[in-house]
């Protein structure tokens, strides 16, 4: 170890793996229907999409958990975003592919991706 | 020096820094009373006997480790320091055995003397469990009776201190006993049987294997020869078992008390020095001018010759041949004399006198009986040969002097400083130097070889040849000096190694002194000043003038180094293994 | 990265109650489900609820698990990490507030502590440097060799007024400024690691939990007083730790925070290791240090000090696990942001190991000034089948008890030590009114008595005839003399012994003396134990209006000391009678009774 700026640099890394930890009101709280129904629907695999980019997007702030069934089966894959302090959106019906422009547009630049909300298409 | 200004007592003293309170008391005349204390040997502040009380301090302090500093009050004799003294030998008294009257150490005990001082009226006060011990009588020299041990670790220190460690603190709490690693017994450890540690305990917890019995019994036998001869120290010494000063040359009534005793002869072990030195500086100059092993190192001390074998064994060659003065005499007495006097060999039994426990391992050496008998059958110490007048009836103080029976009473100077530090090489360089330079020589004295020191080094021209010599002054000198010879350093010829501090003066078989007296006396001082007066006054003072020793190689040895008086005289010796 | 982290504790408690298994058996069950790539199970240090173990925490959500079993985890692992549903039966119940599930912050146990050397303890792996640097781990080190001078370190410690937590209390930046005056060549810092009070674990499960920071601290001591070697004693008898500061030295060699010339700084510094046999005595300083030096684990008298003349008689500064743990915080929180916690002359916190007869055993750390009573009440959740409290026992062997008097004093150094008890490392003992106080005494001082060393008469010698006569007033053979001889024995072997263990041995027979002197009094004079602990004094009795005479208390008698006909009132023979109580819990009438 020859400078403190080593250090940091470790220490921002390490991080990464221990913010889960945290449990920081502050976080981006991305939340992922995984009851049977979400689970049979591929939420598993939107999940995964999601950790995916997170982490190759090298974003801090956010928290990645599973949340219960809603009650209507059929818009599963379904995924809650909450900003600190905000309404929680509902995307429904997420394919991996989808995850990717919801972590750009509405995680990274707080546009929220209304195409993929429910009630768009309806 | 910075000076320490502080008030014991009341009484203001100025100390320089770092003394102890101890220590700094006694410039204010006062005595505190100490167990564990040893001046230079044990300062642990383990028993708490000299706790005195410090202004500001909320313990009690032990004043024998405790430093002074400026502006301290120290008060010695308070209600509560008073108190707790006692309770302290209370404490101690209800794990001792309290057998008094059948301790060795009657009279000579330092908790004894404590209890009479403090007026210890309850022995018994804290009576509780007690530990029985088995006294470890494994060794050769000594017996352990932990029942009167107060775990002051006096010996312990001292045999730290001669650099053998053999004995230590086993178990802990109330458990706690002195003795060697893992429990071993004393003849399986690398003792050296020096003593040190039995003249360290204040008790009777260590003592010397007391043979006056057997050396009666000898005595009562008339069909026995019963010859005495007593060591060069033990003049300088034995008065004070009868309550004179310290460094009272008391030869004269020792050789009256002898023979009252019933010896039949009574010789002087100076004799058997005075043959060592012609046996030793002959052997020496053998080595010197015919590229012999050097450094030789001198081989009377029975305590170091175990040290070498035990942790220099490489160093065995360096070692002189010869035997000690105590051996030779006896191997004298056996052949030459008994021969001479037609005396059966058979019933002639020769007791020694040493300062030494270490002499009695030696008697029972391999290759030490030249006539195929021990050449020394009974080793005893002063402190036995006191008991033995004690027992005799006989008032010491009053006896007239006598003088030593001819002829192997007959010594001269040179044996006579055998018993300091330093005087083996002295008596050797005084008979060497004539011999190199092949006449008469003026120089008597080689005072760079005496005192006190450590280690004393000279290096002297003779015959245009220059010898380096050097003293080592008790054990815990030696591997300063013994590791240079093995890595190949040492500039030295000639090597006398005694093993205890002081020389045989101050050996393990001397009369015991308590703590105070050894704080206070400069004791092995004013036995060095008793053997070197009687060796300025005497008329001949190198050993190869002695004429005992003319008519001995005469008659009997040839030459010094002659195979005679190899097969006499001279001994070997064996690597042991420490564990 | 991982959407979720399992921590479960891997201290000494929990391991002992099967963690290790349970750690497994989650790999197991996440693998088949295969969330490996999403779920982390990280084993952590000691959380501090010892009592319901083993215990584990899911994060995000900060779930926490309690007593959980091996046959728990599928469902865990079904439940709430596949599905994220909390599995609420296996919830510590003082997390859930109805249907909402409170964050553990927010519990009794949790929400009086303040942690800072307990910081990370069950919150990082404490096998992972990279986990502790990512807490800021060594950044105080970088600081520190980076800015400050070390006369700077020390005033800083200084400042922060942080005080020893070994117990004595002295200030820890005076030492440390005492020791970096020592002039010479080599000096040492050493960790005390020796933790041996009876009950007390704080600094076991510092080490095990964030062994990191106690070597980033002795880093620091060794860059403000000068030296360049450390040693940390630790006792064999915590493979935990000794395992987990193994591999944490290992990995700071690896990230060159220890070594040579550490951050660039030209300051270099090394640790190793020194395992103690346990000997209660080597917790002293100068005993440790003879043991380190490899003789026999004895105290010395003092002076010189450590300070002066320590460990292979050079200049030494010794401090205990808990007082390093300090240390990173105090520099890169500043001292004043540390000595605002706490009272006027006790700075931050203490870390107490709460043991006895108490709902929740185990480690909590709060800021110093808090009650007895909130830890016993609050923290502690009490005491167990509603009995009352009689007292708590602080310092271990060489503390004393506080009574319920004084159990509103706020717990500092010196409130402490004004009611006649210690801060001690921290054993906190909490005795309810089944305990006899005389037997408590008489616990503390065998211990004492077995760790004595032998050195000094008055430890030697004393403690053992102290212990003597307490069995015999427990054993009912004891006098009213007895105690006054006791008392002045006690007063003897504290200002006689050579070294703070057998100074303080007394200290728990005073301290009940001075506060339940009656008990003592009781059981000399009525020869009564009214706890009913001291067997010899124990009667038990049938009442024989109650007895059925049905034969159970007499067949279930190990020592048949129990006769009557079938159907007729049974009888004890008080001779025969171990007390061993089995008769008086088989009985089904209450007919039983003993005093």
């Amino acid at each position: 170890m020859k400078t403190l700026e080593e250090l940091k640099k470790i220490r921002d890394e390490a991080r990464k793996n221990i913010n889960v930890r945290n449990n920081n009101p502050n976080d981006i709280k991305v939340l992922i229907g995984m009851a049977t129904c979400g689970i049979a629907a591929g939420a598993r695999q939107v999940m995964k999409e999601f950790i995916n980019q997170v982490d190759k997007k090298n974003i801090r702030n956010v928290t990645i958990t599973q949340t219960d069934c809603a009650g209507s089966c059929e818009y599963e894959p379904r995924v809650e975003i909450i900003f600190p302090g905000n309404e929680k959106a509902t995307y429904v019906n997420i394919t991996p592919e989808k995850v990717s422009r919801i972590i750009d547009e509405h995680i990274i630049n707080g546009n929220i991706v209304k195409e993929y909300t429910i009630g768009w298409n309806n | 020096m910075k000076m320490v200004n502080l008030k014991i007592d009341g009484v203001k003293v100025s100390v320089p820094e770092n003394t102890t309170i101890l220590q700094a008391s006694i410039v204010a005349g006062i005595h505190i009373p100490t167990l564990c204390f040893l001046k230079d040997v044990n300062q642990i502040g383990a028993c708490r006997i000299c706790v005195v009380e410090v202004k500001g301090l909320k313990s009690l302090v032990a004043s024998c480790v405790y430093p002074v500093s400026e502006g301290m009050e120290v008060y010695t004799n308070t209600q509560f320091i008073r108190d707790s003294r006692k309770i302290t030998l209370e404490l101690i008294l209800s794990t001792h055995d309290k057998k008094c009257l059948s301790c060795i150490r009657n009279g000579n005990c330092e908790l004894q003397k404590l209890c009479s001082d403090f007026g210890i009226d309850d022995e018994n006060r804290f009576k509780g469990e007690k530990i029985r011990f088995i006294k470890d009588e494994s060794a050769i020299h000594l017996v352990r009776d932990n029942n009167k041990c107060v775990l002051c670790r006096r010996c312990v220190a001292a045999c730290k201190k001669q650099n053998v460690g053999v004995i230590n603190v086993n178990e802990r709490g109330f458990d706690t006993k002195v003795g060697c690693a893992f429990e071993k017994d004393l003849s399986d450890r690398s003792c050296v049987s020096c003593g040190q540690c039995i003249a360290s305990c204040p008790t009777g917890a260590l003592s010397e294997k007391d043979s006056c019995d057997e050396v009666m019994k000898a005595i009562y036998n008339e069909n026995k020869y019963v010859i005495v001869n007593t060591a060069p120290s033990i003049r300088a010494t034995l008065g004070e078992c009868f309550g004179m000063p310290i460094g009272t040359n008391v030869k004269g009534k020792m050789v009256a008390a002898l023979r009252r005793i019933g010896f039949d002869k009574v010789f002087d072990t100076d004799f058997g020095a005075d043959l060592t030195i012609m046996e030793e500086a002959y052997e020496f100059l053998d080595r010197f001018q015919n590229n012999g092993k050097l450094p030789m190192i001198t081989s009377c001390s029975p305590g170091w010759v175990k040290y070498c074998e035990y942790n220099y064994p490489d160093l065995i060659p360096n070692l002189s041949t010869c035997k000690s003065p105590q051996q030779m005499t006896g191997a004298i007495i056996k052949t030459w004399y008994a021969q001479k006097f037609n005396i059966s060999v058979k019933d002639i039994v020769v007791v020694s006198v040493m300062p030494c426990t270490a002499k009695k391992f030696e008697i029972t050496r391999e290759n030490q009986a030249a006539s195929g008998f021990p050449d020394t059958d009974i080793s005893i110490t002063t402190r036995e040969l006191a008991r033995l007048i004690k027992c005799a009836n006989i008032d010491f103080e009053l006896l007239q002097d006598e003088e030593f029976d001819s002829i192997l009473g007959d010594s001269t100077g040179a044996g006579v400083i055998f018993g300091v530090t330093g005087g083996v090489m002295e008596a050797a360089l005084r008979t060497l130097e004539e011999a190199l330079e092949g006449k008469p020589i003026d120089r008597v004295d080689y005072t760079e070889v005496r005192g006190n020191k450590g280690v004393k080094e000279a290096v002297y021209n003779i015959s245009g040849k220059n010898i380096s010599v050097a003293v080592v002054n008790g054990l815990e000198n030696v591997p300063e000096i013994l590791d240079e010879i093995r890595s190949g350093e040492s500039k030295y010829s000639f090597i006398e190694v005694m093993c205890c501090p002081g020389g045989c003066i101050n050996g393990g078989g001397q009369p015991i002194h308590n703590s105070y007296t050894r704080q206070i006396n400069d004791i092995i001082g004013k036995r060095m000043k008793a053997i070197y007066s009687e060796d300025k006054n005497l008329p001949l003072r190198k050993a190869h003038e002695n004429q005992a020793i003319k008519m001995i190689y005469d008659e009997f040895l040839d030459n010094p180094g002659s195979e005679k008086a190899h097969e006499v005289l001279h001994t070997n010796y064996t690597k042991r293994n420490k564990f | 990265m991982y959407r979720s982290n399992i921590l479960v504790c891997g201290g000494t408690g929990c391991t002992s109650s099967g963690s290790e298994k349970i750690i497994s058996k989650l790999w197991k069950e996440i693998k088949i489900r295969g969330l490996e790539q999403e779920v982390n199970v990280i084993k952590t240090g000691c959380f501090g609820l010892c009592s319901l173990g083993p215990i584990m925490i899911v994060y995000p959500e900060g779930s926490f698990y309690s007593m959980v079993q091996v046959d728990d985890i599928a469902e865990i692992v079904e439940e709430h990490l596949l599905k994220g549903r909390v599995v609420k039966r296996l919830l510590y119940k003082e997390t859930l507030d109805g249907e909402k599930i409170k964050s553990l912050n927010e519990t009794a146990f949790y929400s009086k502590q303040k942690r800072i050397v307990l910081k990370n303890c069950g919150l990082i792996n404490p096998e992972s440097i990279d986990e502790y640097i990512a807490m800021d781990g060594y950044c105080a080190l970088g600081r520190v060799l980076g800015k400050m001078s070390p006369r700077d370190v020390i005033e800083e410690i200084k400042m922060s007024d942080l005080r020893g937590r070994g117990g004595g209390g002295f200030p820890t930046g005076v030492k440390w400024e005492l020791t970096a005056k020592s002039e010479a060549e080599q000096k040492y810092v050493c960790c005390n690691a020796d933790e041996g009070d009876p009950g007390a674990f704080m600094d076991r499960a510092i080490l095990e939990g964030d062994p990191h920071s106690v070597i980033e601290s002795m880093a620091i001591a060794g860059y403000a007083i000068g030296a360049n070697k450390g040693f940390i004693y630790v006792r064999a008898e915590y493979p935990i730790a000794v395992k987990r500061l193994n591999i944490a030295i290992e990995q700071a060699r690896n990230y060159g925070l220890l070594g040579q010339d550490i951050f660039s700084s030209g300051f270099n510094f090394d640790i190793d290791l020194r395992l103690g046999a346990g000997a209660f005595v080597c917790g002293e300083e100068t005993a440790l240090m003879s043991s380190i030096s490899g003789k026999r684990g004895e105290p010395r008298p003092r002076p010189p000090y450590p300070a002066v003349k320590g460990l292979f008689d050079c200049p030494t500064l010794l401090n205990n696990v808990e007082t390093y743990a300090n240390i990173p915080q105090i520099i890169l929180k500043g001292a004043s942001w540390f000595n605002s916690i706490g009272t006027e002359k006790s700075k931050g916190t203490k870390v107490f190991a709460l043991g006895g007869k108490i709902n929740h055993t185990g480690l909590v750390e709060v800021p110093m000034g808090t009650t007895l009573r909130e830890i016993v009440e609050e923290i502690g959740g009490g005491i167990p089948n509603g009995k009352k409290f009689k007292a708590a026992q602080t310092g271990g062997p060489s503390g004393g008890c506080i009574s319920i008097e004084n159990i509103d004093i706020p717990i500092d150094y010196d409130n402490l030590l004004s009611i006649g008890s210690m801060m001690g490392s921290g054993g906190l003992i909490v005795m309810d009114q089944d305990t006899c106080m005389v037997d408590i005494a008489k616990f503390f001082l065998e211990f004492t008595v077995d760790e004595s060393c032998g050195k000094c008469v008055p430890c030697r010698i004393g403690t053992k005839r102290l212990l003597e006569i307490l069995n015999k007033i427990t054993s009912g053979n004891g006098t009213i003399e007895d105690i006054d001889k006791m008392e002045k024995l006690c007063y003897y072997i504290k200002s006689n012994s050579l070294c703070g263990l057998g100074q303080t041995a007394p200290n728990p027979v005073l301290s009940t003396l001075k506060c339940f002197r009656n008990e003592y009094e009781m059981h000399v004079n009525k020869k009564k134990c009214e706890a009913g602990v001291c067997k010899s004094l124990l009667r038990y009795e049938i009442i024989e209006g109650k007895c059925k005479g049905c034969t159970l208390c007499a067949r279930n008698c190990p020592v048949s000391a129990i006769s009557g006909f079938v159907g007729m009132p049974h009888e004890i023979d008080s001779d025969k009678c171990i007390k061993c109580g089995i008769c008086m819990q088989k009985c089904k009438f209450d007919a039983i009774i003993k005093h």
